[in-house]
């Protein structure tokens, strides 16, 4: 089996008393769609941060590409190829979808210490970010301020902006989130292609996505995994059933 | 081009117009008013680098203002009267004392920033008036204004034109460094912090650069006041001090290339006119203030200019 790109090993965080992180393990192998679901409360966003690193882990290890990121800043692991999207967009409102995704780049490519070319003139980075809008197709929306866009066009750059980063793994959280039916199903199919460049660890709620898109599926129910496996086994898993679900035996 | 574009050109003219109409008309006075728009304004240009691209309310400007006006005074009582000789120093001391307070207060953010920031502020305001060889209370004055290759700096006009120049040096620094990856990086964290550490962009270098380029271009403006004046008050470290550098911002419009310019003529005329009229005419700066505030987000260029465009 190949190598995960990504790998938790036994993570664990406390708010208090409460545990909302429990000795998590998990695992994220090259080409597959990794599906992290769970009821409300169950800890999929405190996950989430800790991987990106905006939260530190009371214990366990993140190791992403080979190396241990626990200890390294949100930028830093950035840097490494680990992009994320945000539950609520988070972009840079008075930008243009364009320049959103040309940071992305920027970023990237290395140095923002430079402080004399301005970047509209920078090819590399404009028809780069160009080409990324245009697979997301926002491509006729290039010069809107992000702040200007509707809900589902924000979604999109957001992925657009992850594109940018050209990631060796991608952090979804919620992607779907807010979208009508037929927005989602565009984003799923536009998600099923994605996973051949790297791949994704989808925290989603909706259904019908997950079941399309998992290879895998991990449950996580009040800071624990309870199940773990293909979409079949997950579908047929009682305590998934039970916990999750909400069905009867 | 857009409409922006050519209110900054009217601005530009209206201000290099406005000291050859005086003259043309013998009133040499208001030469030096244009030349206090073009220090207050390079001053306020330097400000709106932190303030406007980085959104970083620095509250303690004056220092580095200040700064370069002591480096003026006592540059020119060693005998060292070269004016670009003590920009360059007077810039690099107050970079200096930026990249150190900058590296404690950029820790912080919001109303800390403010608070930390006009702290630095004042204990260089008190360490310099209590410091004799500063002149402490009393300031410093200069016999002669400094000097200038192939000018004569004690000519109004003359003296105006190195004010002026220097001022659309620093326009067209702080146009290129905005539109440069520096500039992106800098607008993008006051837009959204955690996005621009999730790309894998470290906000705090970014951020303590343009705080250090921010009070060099402030310093400069500061030798410059030093030496239309012909004297270094400390209330030019004062707090008030730093407050007008805000204000200015804030009337012309934050972030706007421009705006330091309005907003500095609009500062210095109100200072004229109604000075005049009564002592307390900042209570109708207080005013105009309020109603920029309430009515006109951006300032007098979103006024006119509409709202700020990023490309």
């Amino acid at each position: 089996m190949a190598e995960p790109v990504l790998a938790l090993v036994r993570l664990a965080k406390s708010f208090g008393a409460l545990k909302v992180t429990d000795g998590v393990s998990l695992d994220l192998r090259p080409g597959e769609v990794h599906a992290l679901i769970g009821p409300n409360g169950a800890g999929k966003s405190t996950l989430i941060h800790q991987i990106a690193g905006s939260i530190r882990p009371d214990a366990g290890a993140i190791h992403f590409l080979g190396h241990d990121v626990g200890q390294l800043s949100v930028a830093k692991r950035a840097r490494l190829g680990l992009a994320r999207s945000f539950q609520v967009s988070s972009l840079l409102l008075d930008f243009s979808a364009l320049r959103n995704v040309m940071l992305a780049l920027q970023a990237r490519q290395g140095s923002s210490f430079r402080f004399w070319r301005p970047v509209m003139r920078d090819k590399a980075l404009t028809d780069r970010a160009m080409a990324m809008l245009e697979r997301v197709g926002l491509a006729a929306r290039a010069d809107i301020a992000a702040g200007a866009l509707s809900h589902g066009e924000r979604r999109r750059l957001e992925i657009a902006v992850a594109l940018g980063l050209e990631p060796k793994a991608f952090l979804l959280d919620e992607p779907m989130a807010g979208m009508g039916p037929e927005g989602s199903k565009e984003l799923t199919r536009f998600l099923d292609g994605l996973r051949q460049e790297a791949p994704i660890l989808l925290v989603e709620h909706d259904m019908d996505a997950v079941f399309a898109l998992a290879d895998r599926i991990s449950v996580l129910f009040y800071g624990r995994i309870i199940a773990s496996g293909s979409p079949a086994e997950i579908r047929a898993d009682a305590e998934v059933r039970k916990a999750y679900l909400g069905e009867p035996q | 081009m857009t409409r922006e574009f050519w209110i900054n050109g009217v601005l530009a003219l209206l201000l290099l117009a406005a000291p050859f109409i005086a003259l043309a008309f013998g009133e040499s006075f208001y030469v030096t008013l244009a030349t206090r728009v073009a220090i207050l304004a390079l001053a306020a240009v330097g400000l709106n680098l932190a303030l406007g691209l980085g959104g970083l309310v620095s509250f303690g400007h004056a220092a580095f203002f200040g700064i370069g006006g002591y480096a003026a005074g006592l540059l020119a009582a060693e005998g060292f009267t070269s004016m670009p000789v003590i920009w360059l120093i007077g810039a690099v001391v107050a970079g200096l004392v930026a990249l150190a307070t900058g590296a404690v207060s950029l820790r912080t953010s919001g109303v800390y920033f403010i608070m930390i920031t006009l702290a630095f502020a004042q204990m260089i305001y008190y360490f310099v008036i209590s410091w004799p060889t500063l002149g402490g209370e009393d300031g410093l004055s200069l016999a002669l204004r400094n000097e200038f290759p192939f000018v004569n700096t004690l000519k109004p006009l003359d003296f105006f034109l190195i004010a002026y120049g220097l001022l659309l040096l620093a326009l067209f620094i702080f146009a290129r460094l905005r539109a440069a990856r520096f500039g992106a990086a800098l607008e993008g964290a006051r837009q959204n912090e955690t996005r621009l550490a999730s790309l894998g962009i470290e906000v705090f270098p970014v951020r303590l650069w343009a705080f250090v380029l921010s009070a060099m271009i402030t310093s400069v403006a500061g030798a410059l006041y030093a030496d239309l004046n012909r004297f270094v008050s400390p209330s030019m470290l004062s707090w008030h001090m730093s407050g007008e550098l805000i204000v200015i911002v804030l009337l012309g419009g934050v972030g706007r290339l421009f705006g330091p310019v309005a907003g500095a003529a609009v500062f210095v005329l109100l200072e004229f006119a109604l000075g005049g009229l009564t002592e307390h005419w900042q209570f109708f700066l207080g005013l105009i203030l309020l109603g920029t505030v309430l009515f006109a987000r951006g300032g007098l260029l979103a006024l006119f200019a509409g709202k700020a465009h990023h490309g």
